[in-house]
């Protein structure tokens, strides 16, 4: 069997991770990054571990958190970026990882949450609860650096690094149980979103 | 071609001919004013000038796509961090984004997108027919913007002030820059 053979399903193992630990854990040591999130459970899981003025919640547009994290990497280029998105959203937008790895920012980490299902609309699964590799696809588009995290300690390992310079973009993949915690709703007033996190920033609203 | 009558040229005028081959470069010239810090692009014959322009330059940060959509979410990202975006695109890459587009909608984010329509003026492919029937529908339905030009003097002004309704004003504007415009395609 290939490592990548889309004939054969649920051939990933399941994660065992609760989403919202791995996440709270996470912003713990965010070191100042800026945060987008991806339309669904991920912009829930951010909310629960703590609103914040540089957090930029996606409601929507589903396949662009990535992409809202390059252009937001590419505008600051001093600080870091941090895309907290889910499985689905990240595999609507493919593409984006060509598109990324080519940009090559040095202050871009994705990190995806993978609960191998699409758990907004029914928990169907997805392609990477049917074998895809979203680490492999990175590294194979030319990400500096992707892995896939199973355990609490990789997690811990990882949010060691955010803080640190990277050769080019970074995806890591953090598989989770298939739960859908009790929903933890950010604000859906986009402009509002917008302006604090410009103005935290120090940009001026208007 | 433009509407500039026919003529001859003085030596403080250029022909009309120039004028229509120097459009890419004033268009460079009116988003660099507009302080312009990221470029994204799908590659596109009607945009070549202009891409290898802000290639070139250090300043700008160019960013090349594999659709359209991912340049929406781009310069909504740039502008979080401070920073005005343009998009290029050929008008069939309109309707790959209609749902990306609530990403500016909702948040009012700027959003200038210079479309390169096909399917509308001696357009030798019928598959670009209907996409570029519908493109002003399709933008104007998800409640963007849409500005016009099919002359070069009309397009240079439309993307002035399309450049200061979006990044000032908080628009979201697509340029529709017209086949007849652009030439017809060389084989």
């Amino acid at each position: 069997m290939t490592d990548l053979d889309m004939n054969r399903p649920h051939t990933n193992h399941p994660g065992t991770l609760a989403r919202r630990d791995v996440v709270s854990r996470l912003l713990k040591h965010r070191h100042g990054a800026l945060v987008v999130t991806g339309l669904g459970s991920p912009s829930y899981d951010v909310h629960a571990a703590g609103d914040r003025d540089d957090n930029y919640y996606l409601w929507g547009a589903m396949g662009g958190a990535a992409l809202v994290g390059l252009g937001l990497a590419q505008a600051q280029p001093e600080k870091r970026v941090l895309v907290i998105t889910g499985d689905g959203e990240q595999l609507m937008a493919f593409g984006s990882l060509a598109t990324i790895a080519v940009a090559k920012p040095r202050n871009l980490d994705v990190l995806v949450i993978d609960n191998q299902h699409y758990g907004e609309t029914g928990m169907q699964t997805s392609h990477t609860g049917r074998g895809l590799d979203l680490a492999r696809v990175a590294r194979a588009c030319g990400f500096a650096e992707a892995a896939t995290l199973r355990t609490m300690d990789e997690v811990e390992s990882f949010s060691a690094t955010l803080r640190a310079a990277a050769d080019g973009p970074r995806l890591f993949v953090v598989k989770v149980l298939a739960e859908n915690p009790p929903r933890s709703l950010p604000p859906r007033d986009a402009v509002h979103v917008k302006n604090r996190f410009r103005a935290h920033l120090g940009f001026p609203v208007r | 071609m433009t509407n500039t009558p026919p003529g001859p040229a003085n030596d403080s005028a250029p022909s009309a001919a120039a004028v229509a081959s120097e459009w890419p470069a004033e268009l460079y010239r009116v988003l660099k004013a507009a302080n312009v810090r990221q470029m994204a692009y799908v590659p596109d014959a009607g945009h070549t000038t202009l891409i290898e322009l802000f290639s070139a330059d250090p300043e700008v940060v160019t960013t090349v796509l594999t659709t359209e959509e991912e340049g929406v979410a781009i310069a909504a990202g740039a502008w979080l961090g401070g920073q005005r975006a343009v998009l290029l695109m050929q008008s069939s890459g309109v309707g790959n984004c209609i749902n990306m587009f609530s990403l500016p909608v909702m948040g009012h984010f700027p959003l200038l997108t210079l479309v390169t329509m096909r399917g509308e003026w001696a357009e030798f492919n019928p598959w670009q027919v209907p996409m570029g029937r519908g493109t002003q529908a399709a933008l104007e339905a998800v409640g963007v913007r849409v500005m016009r030009a099919d002359t070069v003097e009309d397009l240079v002004e439309t993307v002035e002030a399309a450049a200061a309704l979006a990044y000032e004003a908080d628009q979201q504007i697509a340029v529709l820059i017209g086949q007849r415009l652009i030439g017809k395609k060389k084989w």
